[in-house]
């Protein structure tokens, strides 16, 4: 696929979950910053996490899991391991919601970002059953969809996004993307010589399904324990074949009724 | 081989919950809208070849069906928007990545010629011009029929895009049997010859491919006989097949068969564009439908990777 050079460095966000400590800060100062609705409390008894997931409300979502593992020590007893991570918008280099999107209201920035424009949106919701991750939403009493723009309003006044800011641990990391993904490997290296093998980078490699993401992350589990897909594709890459298939499709339809026409008594 | 059933794959998810968000599309809107577009391209096909071969009573009822068609359609797209007052933003860019600009674009070409040929049929005013639209919209109508096979195969809805394979095919067949049926309900029965081949080779490909979907699908191929998914396919199936039989066996001897036949032919194709809605719908709803496969395709990509290193 081919590589677009956007002219300046491409931004993104690297979250490092192995000092998430889940405060939720991240969430907190999205929706402040970004004017995002608020919703009445829902208790889910899953951990911490009251937030459930990424939606129209809730560009940041900080999942909480509790492991099981086994204790220190040789007598079998059991102990519980926390997972915490902040979750957000890919900003895939091969982006579904924005191939798919009709109207053009989705678009990519000059950061490399993918942003809804808020006033092109007719709200058709092409870009919610496209999105691999199930990030994008449509907002049900206004219409249109709506997700992280990576602070596209901060960045642009040379600002790191509110979450990056707010981010008490720099497990939300915000840069130019080619230095964070430098940066991530070498911290997973540091965590391998740690003995942290489980630690694992997610989104990083240009190589995957989506080109790779703008927003990518370390975690320390298989990615479906967070909820995220573990091998997600741009369904677009398998487009022109629909295409050519959908052309016999119809042909074969005009063929059929043809031929019955043709074919036909008097 | 032993007879036991094969044990769930274990996965994680978190906490159970969905990965990929459900359709945000009502049923009624959008899978109506699948029929019904299919009904208008496919009913503009017969129309024009009516015309053509001298059969103008089909072809003026195929011409109605196609308007009708189409006039459901756009009102149920308008309707499902968010933002329904913001419709004419579709026709803002011209975009052959998204399978919606381009369905939007076909439609603005079409929904006129169709329209057009009609009005002219109907009125007698500038039949050789009536004719001609009425020609650009047979082949227009055929695009219009089957490119929604690509809008649903190119989202991460599993069950659509695994699906992705037979779609068109299914969609083409499912269209031309609900426009032979239309047709069959509203023409003299001595016009109908064609029309009778015609149900019975869709109703074959409607079959076929509906049959073999839920295969080559892989594990989401499963929601496609499941619940309200299974339940409406499977009644699809009856009704394609119960109208096909009574078209090609009787539909040539007695108007009410053949009235009959055709109501079975609509539903069926209707029954099909719902649980192929439904299906989809099912399969974003459970983890397993994205972990799984995906998984499948990483170990499949490591054993690649062993046998060449």
């Amino acid at each position: 696929m081919t590589k677009v050079d956007l002219g300046m460095p491409r931004m993104g966000f690297f979250t490092d979950t192995t000092v998430c400590i889940g405060c939720k800060a991240c969430e907190v100062a999205c929706k402040e910053w970004n004017a995002v609705p608020a919703k009445p409390l829902n208790l889910t008894g899953e951990s911490f996490d009251n937030t459930s997931g990424l939606t129209a409300d809730s560009w940041r979502h900080v999942a909480f899991i509790e492991k099981t593992v086994p204790a220190p020590g040789d007598d079998g007893a059991k102990d519980v391991k926390w997972l915490m991570s902040s979750d957000v918008c890919k900003h895939c280099t091969h982006a579904a919601c924005l191939d798919v999107c009709p109207t053009g209201s989705l678009f990519r920035t000059e950061f490399g970002t993918v942003v809804v424009q808020q006033d092109i949106c007719n709200g058709c919701g092409y870009c919610v059953s496209a999105c691999p991750y199930g990030v994008i939403d449509q907002r049900e009493d206004d219409g249109r969809v709506f997700k992280c723009t990576m602070c596209y309003d901060r960045i642009g006044d040379g600002g790191e996004p509110a979450c990056a800011k707010a981010c008490p641990t720099d497990s939300i990391q915000y840069g130019e993307l080619d230095l964070l993904r430098d940066k991530a490997s070498r911290r997973v290296a540091e965590l391998h010589a740690q003995g942290l093998t489980d630690a694992r980078l997610y989104g990083q490699s240009p190589d995957d399904g989506v080109g790779g993401t703008g927003a990518f992350f370390l975690l320390l589990d298989e990615p479906e324990t967070y909820g995220l897909p573990p091998d997600p594709v741009v369904t677009t890459r398998d487009l022109p074949g629909m295409w050519r298939r959908t052309a016999v499709a119809a042909a074969t339809l005009l063929a059929g009724v043809a031929v019955s026409f043709a074919g036909a008594r008097r | 081989m032993s007879p036991r059933r094969e044990l769930e794959p274990e996965f994680a998810s978190y906490y159970g919950r969905p990965i990929l968000k459900e359709p945000t599309w009502e049923a009624r809107d959008i899978a109506g809208y699948l029929f019904a577009g299919g009904l208008a391209g496919a009913s503009s096909a017969i129309a024009a070849a009516a015309q053509l071969t001298g059969r103008p009573a089909l072809a003026r009822v195929s011409r109605i069906g196609a308007v009708g068609g189409l006039g459901f359609s756009v009102v149920a797209l308008v309707h499902d928007l968010g933002r329904p007052a913001r419709f004419v933003n579709m026709l803002r860019v011209a975009k052959p990545t998204s399978p919606m600009s381009v369905g939007s674009w076909l439609l603005a070409g079409y929904g006129p010629l169709a329209g057009a040929a009609l009005l002219s049929d109907l009125t007698g005013i500038a039949r050789p011009a009536g004719y001609a639209a009425g020609v650009g919209a047979g082949v227009l109508g055929a695009g219009v029929a089957t490119y929604t096979s690509a809008l649903f195969a190119d989202t991460a809805v599993p069950a659509w895009h695994e699906g992705r394979h037979e779609l068109p095919f299914l969609f083409a067949g499912s269209a031309v049997c609900a426009a032979s049926g239309f047709a069959l309900i509203g023409s003299p029965t001595a016009q109908v010859a064609p029309l009778r081949t015609l149900a019975v080779g869709g109703a074959a490909l409607e079959l076929s491919m509906s049959a073999r979907m839920p295969r080559s699908a892989g594990l989401a191929g499963e929601t496609f006989g499941l619940g309200r998914a299974g339940a409406l396919m499977r009644s699809a199936r009856v009704a394609t097949a119960v109208g096909a039989l009574g078209a090609g066996v009787l539909g040539g001897r007695s108007r009410a068969v053949a009235a009959a036949s055709g109501l079975a032919l609509l539903a069926g194709s209707a029954l099909t564009r719902f649980g192929i809605f439904e299906a989809g719908r099912l399969s974003t709803q459970d983890p397993k439908y994205v972990v799984v496969p995906q998984r499948e395709r990483l170990a499949q990509q490591d054993r690649e990777a062993a046998t060449v290193g």
